[in-house]
């Protein structure tokens, strides 16, 4: 199953290349990665996704842990969790088309971020799955480049009873 | 007062009480070795080779619990220390290891004897450093110590740019530690020691499986009270081997691939194993789906990853061992386990570990049980191989840290250069490399360092002309095609070889010939009744090591063994059996 994983390490240089040595070193699946600092500037928080059955997860939190530079591990798999992936989408589009794909952006929420002679940049903010729907959408079209941030997460407030 | 940071980092090794540095220098230390030449408290081992000189500081290390250092040069010399701090981070040995660096304005521009140190060791190390800013150099040291040698110990490397050495500051060596990220373990939860006690109150089968971790922790004396007190069996890794004394009636000896018949029935029989300090690892565990499979595991161990990875666990503690059997001793009770005792009692009688005494050819088992009684208080190194599993075999261990031998990653090389550290943290000692003769040519150049500090190490090589474990593997699995695994091999030699015969060669080396060349002694025993005197002529050294060519039946296999792959109930006790 897929894990989302947030950490909060140190923000040294080499701190990424520990965490992404773990990973393809003990042939773990990491499926996106990202990195931003916090409000700390000496932490980072990177955001993780990845694959496998409850053993391995519970192995790589281990493992992360395990690091010295890693000072907090999160597991947000979970309905506690919100979480959002942002994607720039450049597609082909002929002016005849355009009409067609604002429609499809404004479905997705998506913005549009250039428009040119023979071709749009639209900016899709959202789930990973939502995402994945907006580009199945978009395919017709004729997709020419996609660039995916990986997802970043974060633990929802409590609920107010 | 404006110190330079070789300065700082002399200071910080008085601080953490280093007595002693394994090392080879270069251009990029210099300015440390300086340092270190009107330093008096520390002595400076020069080995032979980096490599080498990484395996006497875990040598070192692991014979007497002190973290071990190691000074090396820039580029080539820090990629000489790799496989030494992956045969320490395995087997869990604090170490700090001192890499010299370019100038910092030249790291990255591919100059002269750079090499990306830190990027090499960061999957074998337990974690490492560049040291970038002067100031940090004192923090660094100070948690690089403390990282080496606490929770699952392990090496830590520290790659200084020469300029950082050079560079004046206004700085002390600070008095504590504190890394957010880094918090180990040790206290075990409560609940979970009261339901330990509670399962081994009611178990009918229990067994005690002890690994490293014991060894490591000093946990020892506190696991042989409470072996006492409840009567339970014990078995062990070879990492274990020495926590607990050998001649005890409940110890069962090692189990797993080569363990003992005794041990490796009673895992597969028992109701409760209570794994201490061990990883499960698969040269013990054998076909894992039908590892113990009638037991409950409780599974104490101070590394959290460690737990639950191979086997599945009942009840899992993290924490120090030494702590974790401290709580739970007084909470134990003897288990109604009398008739299993009986059982495991009447295995251990029934196939004992036993060799072939014959008059004219020399047994390996002859040999070591021959050292054992020779020298019984000794500190045994071994090199990989056959060597390695004889040693842990045949040798009667007594005390904690006297089998000093490379496990997790099986580092052929190792045992010399490690005995020479372990006689150098142990002076009073008889320190005994029980060697291959393949391995012991995989570091054989500290003959040097062994000769040059005078110390009494004795090598036993048993010498079968072969790359002998891997041959023994050849010979049950690969139809005696024996390929590449003969050390007198020569293009005369039949294409196919199955085995010695009127064809072989000389053996190159000589191995009695090559110690005095370097101003050992040699001894060379070829008949079983020739072992005694040549101990005892060996032991008579209180300055000089002592090369003994032992040659042994080239043929000789290990046994018992669990063929890769099976269950261990599936012991293959040999031919000799037979
Ligand atoms: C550095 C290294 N290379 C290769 C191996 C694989 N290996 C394991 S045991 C062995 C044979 C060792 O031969 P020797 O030292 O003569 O010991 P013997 O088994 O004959 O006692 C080899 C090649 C290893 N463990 N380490
Ligand atoms: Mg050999």
């Amino acid at each position: 199953m897929q894990h989302i994983i947030s950490l909060l390490v140190e923000n040294h240089q080499g701190v990424l290349a520990r965490i992404a040595g773990l990973f393809s070193g003990r042939g773990y699946n990491l499926e996106s990665l990202t990195v931003g600092v916090t409000m700390d500037p000496t932490v980072s928080r990177i955001t993780l996704v990845c694959g496998g059955d409850d053993v391995i997860i519970e192995q790589i939190k281990k493992q992360l842990n395990k690091l010295i530079d890693v000072i907090k591990v999160i597991d947000l798999t979970s309905q506690l969790a919100v979480d959002r992936e942002l994607a720039l989408v450049k597609i082909n589009a002929k002016p005849n088309q355009r009409g067609e794909i604002f429609q499809v952006a404004d479905v997705f929420r998506a913005k549009i971020l250039d428009v040119g002679m023979n071709n749009m940049v639209l900016e899709i903010t959202g789930t990973s799955s939502k995402i994945n729907d907006a580009l199945a959408i978009l395919q017709p079209y004729s997709i020419q480049e996609v660039a995916r941030s990986g997802l970043v997460a974060m633990e929802r407030g409590k609920k107010f009873k | 007062m404006k110190i330079s940071g070789s300065q700082l980092v002399i200071e910080a090794l008085k601080k953490e009480g280093v007595e002693i540095i394994f090392g080879y220098p270069g251009g990029s230390v210099i300015p440390l070795f300086d340092t270190l030449y009107s330093e008096p408290s520390i002595h400076v081992v020069l080995t032979r080779h980096e490599q080498a000189a990484v395996h006497a500081a875990d040598g070192y290390a692991r014979s007497t619990g002190k973290t071990g250092v190691c000074l090396v040069t820039s580029g080539p010399g820090a990629t000489n220390t790799v496989t030494g701090l992956a045969t320490a981070n395995f087997d869990g040995v604090p170490l700090v290891v001192l890499t010299g660096q370019v100038f910092r304005s030249m790291i990255g521009n591919d100059a002269f004897q750079e090499a990306d140190i830190v990027g090499i060791s960061r999957p074998v190390t337990k974690h490492n450093y560049l040291v970038y800013d002067r100031k940090d150099l004192g923090r660094i040291f100070k948690e690089a110590f403390y990282i080496a040698n606490s929770g699952r110990p392990g090496p830590v490397l520290i790659d200084l740019p020469k300029d950082v050495l050079l560079e004046q500051a206004e700085d002390e060596y600070p008095e504590s530690v504190h890394i957010r990220g880094y918090n180990p373990t040790l206290v075990g939860h409560s609940r979970q020691i009261k339901r330990i006690a509670a399962a081994i109150k009611t178990a009918k089968k229990p067994l005690f499986f002890i690994g490293g971790g014991v060894n490591a922790a000093g946990a020892a004396p506190v696991f042989t009270k409470i072996v006492e007190k409840t009567n339970i069996p014990v078995i062990m890794s070879l990492m274990g081997i020495g926590s607990f004394y050998s001649g005890h009636p409940l110890n069962l000896g090692m189990v797993g691939m080569h363990g003992t018949y005794a041990a490796n029935m009673a895992v597969q029989d028992c109701d409760l194993l209570i794994g201490i300090g061990t990883r499960f690892d698969d040269r013990v565990t054998g076909k894992l789906d039908t590892f113990a499979p009638h037991s409950k595991i409780i599974h104490i161990d101070i590394d959290p990853a460690a737990i639950a990875r191979n086997v599945p666990v009942e009840i899992p503690v993290v924490g120090d061992a030494k702590q974790i059997l401290e709580e739970l001793l007084p909470l134990l009770e003897a288990p109604p386990a009398k008739e299993w005792i009986a059982t495991v009692k009447n295995w251990k009688e029934e196939h004992p570990v036993t060799f072939k005494d014959d008059s004219e050819f020399l047994s390996p088992g002859k040999v070591i049980t021959a050292i054992s009684e020779q020298f019984p208080d000794a500190i045994i190194a071994t090199e990989v191989g056959q060597n390695q599993m004889w040693a842990a075999l045949y040798y009667s261990y007594s005390r904690p840290r006297t089998l000093i031998t490379s496990g997790g990653l099986g580092t052929m090389g190792y045992g010399f250069p490690a005995a020479i550290g372990a006689q150098l943290g142990n002076p009073g000692k008889k320190v005994i490399d029980i060697a291959g003769d393949g391995s012991i040519q995989m570091n054989i150049q500290e003959l040097a360092t062994a000769v040059q500090e005078e110390l009494p190490v004795i090598v036993a090589i048993l010498n079968n002309g072969y790359l002998g474990m891997v041959r023994q593997w050849q010979e049950l699995f690969n139809d005696k095609r024996y390929s590449s695994t003969c050390l007198m091999r020569k293009p005369s030699c039949p294409h196919h070889c199955t085995g010695p015969g009127k064809w072989c060669h000389h053996y190159t080396v000589d191995f009695v010939k090559l110690a005095e060349a370097y101003g050992a002694a040699g001894l060379r025993v070829t008949k079983p009744d020739e072992i005694e005197p040549a101990l005892n002529e060996a032991g008579k050294s209180t300055k000089y090591p002592v090369f003994i060519d032992f040659i042994i039946e080239r043929e000789a296999n290990v046994w018992p063994m669990v063929a890769p792959g099976a269950s261990l109930n599936q012991v293959l006790l040999g031919k000799e059996k037979e």
